[in-house]
């Protein structure tokens, strides 16, 4: 190899060129799309963790002295966030006594909303003049008017204060924190009666009148014992009645008198008092504590004061339950449709046509899904079966209203494509060999079909079912039209007979996330909510995911498919 | 029987146990094959000794599976596919309308090219076809398992891995396992379709020792392209080329004297 000849072979191999050639680059290309798409998952889950999670933290109560026009008050309250604002718009907005080119400004959540007029307020950098972080000062949360702020004065007992010799400011607040746990409790059993008792006999008194209804409509004589069945339920509710008016006067007894920041005393009940701590004497266990304490709320309580406080398990319960409700609807649809399509009909073009027409119903947006539901399912099956079943209760509708059966059956619909198409992928996977293999035993195409054909391919039907609960628990919009409410006074599952109450209303993790953002009166408490609502949707919709993954992998470890194992 | 081309001093030269009847098992009367109006086999005649095994060869696509799977219709399963002639077993044709075909299959069974036990554990691929049959007894099935297994020579390497998913066994493991599946309903006659032309040269001896074996008890039928197989495992043999019945005879005179010219440029290898 001369000189020439070994120079022109080297460029050949080296060069932009041959990079290119070589598939370098697409291998780069390749790992940066990876690269990005995780990037862009684990972004969410941060930012939706970050937003959410911290919310539950006692943050530290700061008291601002704040100067403003000449005007000299103080603000006690959490620092929510602080931003930077150009002077002009602030400016714009008609805030007075603004010079420079930018301002910073802290939002300052201060709470007490039944003696101001916002819970939150901005107040600019340079109006402060001091900032101080004050020891027993308290942040109260209440069932009503969202958080409280101030300093605890003193307890009061029927109105008469609870002053002993040796109360000091320290025993008045351990006497405070004993007393709100009585009413924890309290209130727990008034819950327990007005839900279980009172539910209960509400329940029969309705059973019972729409059975006095229906005997009424087929012209029959009423029978004594409904009437004392009722007397007796009477007897019941004044029972427990008298218990439940005990209980609310012992709520009512203690209130608690709190100096406010703007040096106001006020004096409120503390029946309404659901949790109380003094932020800045806390130590870290203790805050700990306080985080576990409120997330376990978050998870497990119901929703107050319009959705932005207290917990979401009302709509933890119902996204799950309607989304496994909708599971044991698609799967057996999905699959006989997917046998029949792949094993039963010809492949001639009625079924291509078929097919497609199945591919193609994946593609319709769900809210139609949602219309369709709505007027098939609740205004036509619901209220036939209203009229043939239920025409006592009428002209209130049982099923032919929106509820949790629809809902399911909706949801089953919109995922029914998704199903069809993955069994019937898992059933051409399985060779021919395997069919012949049965055939061949004297084994006939049904039976095949089900001691053979139908394990093999049940792997494919869970994938299907985990692509259809994904794409389920996501939904909102077809929801909102079938069953989905803003706030379901009982849960659709319950100890009176038949236990699930398909008809009723339920909610739902993603309905609230958009109820709490975009419908809440007091948008700053609630945002918040809204990320920590959003990551648990998210982290549920993953649980029930692993979970359907976890047996679909049971299920191929039983039918390890025979391609390439041998 | 020499319409049918049957040799009996040929059948009877070979070193069998006595008292085994020549007759006829399954004869093939001018049978004609096509595939979506492609024919296959053209006329074919041919008539399957009991208990004797009969080997198919010829270059690939001359018919000899096609045949094969004529004789317990698996060629129903194929879009488009038609037969016209008669195919008898035992005074019957079996493409009669009136036919079971899985009591058909019951009695003629048949193992494949490639291994292909069903994702389930070794005893319950044995007793897969029991069942079918609504045999559930344990104590029966037990019984009939182990039997199948031993016919099968695969009882010693198996019987302390009976739950043990089939998939794990070796190949030629799975092939022995699938003819033990086969026998265990008792068919009347076996068909092998290329059995052993996946396996490593120790599983075909095994597989053509079974053959040997089991001739005793079922009529066999062997489809290969291995001429020593072939002549090895083969009482009779028949030769096919392009859809047609070339040569049948016994498989000694066949390899040793053939009548035909094209069977013999295909067995010294000129041809094929």
């Amino acid at each position: 190899m001369n000189a020439e000849r070994k120079r022109l072979y080297l460029n050949r191999r080296r060069g932009l060129g041959h990079w290119i050639r070589s598939g370098e680059p697409m291998v780069w290309f390749n790992a940066g799309a990876v690269s990005f798409s995780l990037l862009a998952v684990f972004g969410l889950l941060w930012l939706l963790a970050w937003h959410g999670l911290g919310h539950f933290w006692p943050r530290e109560l700061l008291e601002f002295s704040v100067n403003r026009d000449g005007e000299q008050y103080t603000v006690l309250g959490e620092q929510v966030s602080s931003e930077r604002v150009s002077g002009e718009q602030l400016r714009a907005a008609g805030v007075s006594g603004v010079d420079g080119q930018w301002e910073r400004r802290r939002l300052i959540k201060r709470g007490n909303r039944d003696f101001l007029d916002t819970d939150f307020a901005w107040l600019l950098d340079s109006s402060i003049v001091e900032v101080g972080r004050p020891a027993g000062v308290m942040r109260v949360e209440r069932l009503e008017w969202g958080n409280l702020y101030g300093r605890l004065v003193r307890l009061e007992d029927r109105g008469t204060p609870l002053i002993s010799t040796t109360m000091d400011s320290a025993a008045t607040w351990s006497r405070f924190q004993s007393l709100v746990a009585d009413n924890q409790a309290l209130r727990e059993e008034i819950r327990d009666i007005e839900r279980e008792e009172v539910g209960r006999i509400n329940f029969a008194m309705e059973r019972l009148r729409l059975r006095e209804r229906r005997l009424a409509m087929s012209d029959e004589p009423l029978p004594q014992w409904i009437a004392d069945e009722r007397r007796a339920l009477e007897a019941d509710y004044d029972v427990a009645r008298q218990r439940l008016l005990t209980l609310y006067e012992q709520r009512e007894r203690y209130s608690y008198r709190v100096a406010l920041a703007d040096g106001r005393e006020v004096t409120l009940p503390l029946g309404q008092v659901v949790r109380a701590i003094q932020p800045n004497d806390m130590s870290l266990p203790a805050r700990l504590d306080y985080y576990r304490v409120r997330l376990w709320e978050f998870l497990s309580d119901e929703p107050r004061e319009a959705n932005t406080e207290g917990g979401v398990y009302p709509a933890i319960f119902g996204t799950v339950l309607m989304v496994l409700l909708m599971s044991i609807m698609v799967t057996p649809f999905g699959v006989l449709a997917a046998v029949f399509l792949h094993e039963v009909a010809g492949q001639g073009r009625i079924t291509r046509v078929f097919r497609a027409a199945v591919n193609n119903l994946a593609g319709v947006p769900s809210i139609v899904y949602g219309i369709f539901g709505l007027g098939f399912f609740v205004y036509g099956v619901g209220g036939d079966l209203d009229q043939l079943f239920f025409p006592e209760a009428l002209p209130s509708p049982t099923y032919g209203t929106p509820g949790l059966m629809w809902a399911s059956l909706t949801l089953a619909l919109l995922t029914l494509p998704v199903v069809i198409v993955a069994t019937e992928e898992g059933l051409a996977r399985i060779p021919a060999s395997i069919r012949e293999g049965s055939l061949a035993l004297g084994a006939t195409r049904a039976e095949t079909l089900w001691r053979v054909v139908l394990p093999m391919a049940s792997p494919a039907m869970m994938t299907g079912v985990i692509l259809a609960v994904a794409r389920a628990a996501g939904e909102v919009a077809p929801l909102m039209l079938v069953g989905v409410v803003k706030l379901a006074p009982t849960l659709p599952l319950d100890g009176n007979f038949p236990y699930l109450h398909l008809e009723q209303k339920f909610m739902h993790l993603g309905f609230h996330i958009y109820d709490v953002g975009f419908q809440s009166p007091n948008i700053e408490a609630a945002r918040p909510l809204v990320y920590a609502t959003a990551l648990l949707l998210v982290l549920i919709i993953a649980l029930l995911n692993l979970a359907a993954v976890a047996l679909r992998n049971r299920l191929r470890e039983r039918y390890a498919a025979l391609d390439g194992s041998v | 029987m020499s319409t049918h081309g049957f040799d009996l001093d040929a059948l009877n030269r070979r070193p069998w146990t006595p008292a085994q009847d020549a007759d006829v098992a399954l004869s093939v009367e001018r049978l004609n094959l096509s595939y979506s109006g492609k024919p296959a086999l053209r006329d074919i005649d041919l008539s399957i000794p009991r208990r004797r095994v009969t080997a198919f060869i010829g270059p690939s696509g001359c018919g000899k599976s096609s045949l094969l799977r004529c004789f317990n219709r698996m060629n129903d399963l194929v879009d488009g596919c038609a037969v016209t002639g008669r195919v008898m077993l035992e005074d019957t044709n079996i493409y009669l309308p009136t036919v079971d075909v899985s009591q058909l299959r019951r009695r003629v069974g048949m193992v494949f090219q490639k291994p292909n036990p069903f994702p389930m554990s070794v005893y319950e691929n044995v007793a897969y076809g029991l069942r079918i049959q609504g045999i559930n007894r344990r104590r029966h099935l037990d019984e009939i398992v182990e039997k199948s297994l031993r016919s099968a020579a695969l009882w010693d390497e198996v019987k302390d891995r009976l739950e043990d998913n089939a998939l794990g066994l070796s190949g030629g493991q799975q092939q022995r396992l699938v003819i033990a599946r086969t026998i265990a309903v008792e068919p009347e006659m076996v068909l092998l379709d290329e059995p052993a032309s996946s396996l490593d040269p120790i599983s075909t001896l095994k597989i053509e020792e079974l053959i040997y074996e089991l001739k005793s008890k079922y009529t066999i039928v062997i489809v290969t392209h291995n001429m020593q197989q072939a002549a090895r495992v083969s009482d009779m043999t028949a030769f096919m080329n392009l859809g047609r019945l070339v040569e049948y005879d016994s498989t000694d005179r066949l390899f040793t004297n053939p009548r035909q010219r094209q069977t013999e440029d295909y067995i010294t290898g000129r041809y094929g």
